[in-house]
């Protein structure tokens, strides 16, 4: 699991110093005693509130459950539905996974690009850092995703500006052809959070390689390409396996654009609101749960092949 | 790019023709990116007729109805939204501080039996999709009778449930020299009293940026709240606004944006604020 400290510079004493061994079992057993208390409440939060739940939900996946009624037990019925006789399931699949597959490299672009425009000693980096970063904080509430259904509303922004130019838009958000465009857009607008941590890695990258390929003659475009680029795999990986498995979970804008109902004709059905509306409007839940553990499967699934493909171009340095 | 050979600190480097032009290209980014938000900001002044007749920023005439409108349109007023959020923001954050730093330093400083295990265990929960579990957690918060309470909410974060914080503040007090602990273990400090003098104060950096993060998140939060508050006395703003939403006609957009406006203000003032430590937050961890 060492997917998440990729990013992480090794700083200072990140390994444990040798301890000078265990001055006696007595004292270790006290200090095993007071790591349990102090990690007391962060177990009873695994078994109660993460651990507990993954597997009641793996049950209840097998059930066919209301709430208001015992639990029966289904066998594999939710699965079999879900892939063989529920289209909406498997257009809002098919919805997310497009998400996911144009918004992800787009933003992971665009902080690219910005970091590296921004990378050399420019006049005034915190400020424009600053800017880039806000929509990242904003871009998951309720009140920019009111703002998003306004600014490409039939008589939003886009069109009033497009007006101007005499181009009669469409009602983007409530048509089913642009709908998830403007959501994709979103996602990309919030490109400020990778754009930092690309920012942090190429500022690990030792000034003095690109001396020596100064030196040796390369230009700008051979040191990005012999230098930059190999020496930043690591962080371009550690931001998509992040990007990915978080957009995968994206709700709040498809929820407030659509109106919780993910149309127009499910174009803005992502996996996440069709199983909150299974779920908790349908009180489907043996269903939900069962959606819920294919969403695990696939997320844990592309992170898996994310990391065999990094095998591939992920460059780790010469020591590894 | 030639570089000079005595470099000038950045801010006394004449502007090079290059260099202006990058800098045009990133203000006019800039404005493009930022342009809904001023537009939305500036809709918010503008009587609802001119809204959407005016694509400009400037408002030709400045009203603060829709402010007023907008503040008494729902059951009530929308203060009453705002402090729901901040108390159920409040708890979270104190809890977020208490039980992930807890955690965090026996992750960092303590020896126990499958630490490794328990701190991949804790790594692996980052990583999931928290659809996983609501269904599961909103049957037990049900069975409890605990929806419409502030309990679900902040239940999670009184167990440390939100492990990238834990994750951050082990990093950060693997930062802190080990020697500080032993001298304060040969004074005769237990754990608890080293936790508490030693390893608390000089977490500070990694305590504003566990806080500042969490106030956003929670702030902004929508999926629980929108699960477990469904009592309009118990609403806060997110779900406020979402009903706001679907109560009003296409008309009321000027006082749902100014409602909106307001709805972002703390987020904006904390994002002023805790700038650094959001940053070096995001640069460490890769939190969003």
């Amino acid at each position: 699991m060492t997917d998440v400290s990729v990013a992480v510079k090794p700083r200072g004493a990140a390994t444990q110093p040798a301890r000078g061994g265990h001055r006696s079992t007595q004292r270790s057993r006290r200090e095993a005693r007071a790591a349990y208390l102090f990690l007391a409440p962060w177990f009873a939060g695994l078994l109660v509130i993460t651990v507990g739940p993954i597997f009641a939900s793996l049950y209840l996946s097998f059930t066919d459950y209301s709430l208001l009624e015992e639990a029966k037990w289904v066998g594999f019925d939710n699965y079999i539905t879900m892939f063989t006789e529920d289209p909406r399931f498997l257009s809002s699949l098919k919805v997310t996974t497009i998400y996911v597959v144009v918004s992800v490299p787009l933003q992971l672009a665009f902080a690219l690009a910005l970091a590296l425009v921004l990378d050399r000693g420019l006049r005034g980096l915190s400020i424009y850092r600053s800017i880039f970063y806000l929509p990242s904080l904003l871009g998951g509430s309720v009140a920019i995703a009111i703002l998003w259904r306004k600014v490409f509303g039939s008589d939003g922004l886009v069109n009033a500006v497009l007006a101007i130019f005499g181009i009669q838009g469409p009602g983007w958000v409530g048509d089913p052809d642009t709908a998830l465009g403007t959501l994709i857009l979103l996602h990309v607008w919030t490109f400020g959070a990778p754009m930092i941590i690309f920012l942090a890695g190429l500022r690990q990258i030792p000034s003095s390689y690109y001396e020596a390929a100064a030196v040796d003659g390369a230009g700008i475009w051979r040191q990005f390409r012999s230098i930059t680029m190999p020496l930043l795999t690591p962080i371009i990986f550690f931001n998509l396996v992040l990007e990915i498995i978080k957009s995968f979970q994206s709700f709040t804008q498809a929820f407030i654009v659509s109106s919780g109902k993910g149309g127009p004709a499910d174009s803005t059905l992502f996996y996440t609101l069709y199983l909150y509306l299974k779920g908790f409007k349908s009180y489907d839940m043996g269903y939900a749960a069962a959606m819920a553990w294919v969403l695990l499967l696939i997320i844990a699934g592309l992170t898996a092949v994310n990391f065999l493909a990094s095998k591939y171009w992920v460059f780790y340095g010469d020591t590894k | 790019m030639a570089t000079p050979s005595r470099p000038l600190p950045v801010l006394f480097r004449p502007l090079k023709g290059g260099r202006l032009v990058k800098h045009i290209l990133l203000i006019g980014f800039g404005l493009v990116m930022l342009y809904p938000l001023f537009w939305m900001i500036s809709s918010s002044l503008k009587p609802e007729e001119l809204i959407f007749r005016e694509p400009g920023l400037w408002p030709s005439q400045v009203t603060f109805e829709n402010y007023t409108q907008g503040w008494y349109a729902l059951k009530h007023p929308f203060g009453y939204y705002l402090w729901n959020s901040a108390v159920v923001t409040a708890l979270s954050v104190v809890a977020n501080l208490v039980a992930c730093s807890l955690a965090a330093y026996a992750f960092a400083r303590l020896n126990f039996p499958l630490k490794k295990f328990w701190f991949a265990i804790m790594l692996g929960t980052i990583m999931l999709p928290h659809h996983v579990v609501i269904v599961p957690q909103y049957i037990m918060f049900s069975e409890l009778d605990l929806i419409n309470t502030i309990w679900p909410l902040v239940m999670p974060k009184v167990l440390a449930t939100d492990a990238f914080f834990v994750f951050l503040m082990v990093q950060f007090i693997r930062t802190l020299p080990r020697e500080l602990d032993e001298a304060a273990e040969i004074d005769g400090a237990g754990y608890w009293r080293i936790f508490i003098r030693v390893v608390m104060p000089l977490c500070m950096p990694a305590l504003a940026t566990t806080a500042i993060f969490t106030f956003i998140w929670t702030w902004n939060d929508f999926l629980s709240q929108l699960l477990y508050l469904n009592n309009p006395d118990n609403f806060t703003v997110p779900v406020a606004l979402r009903t706001f939403l679907d109560a009003s006609s296409d008309s009321s957009w000027g006082p749902m944006f100014a409602m909106s406006i307001i709805a972002l203000g703390p987020i904006f003032g904390f994002f002023l604020a805790g700038q650094k430590y959001l940053i070096r937050g995001v640069a460490t961890t890769g939190l969003k």
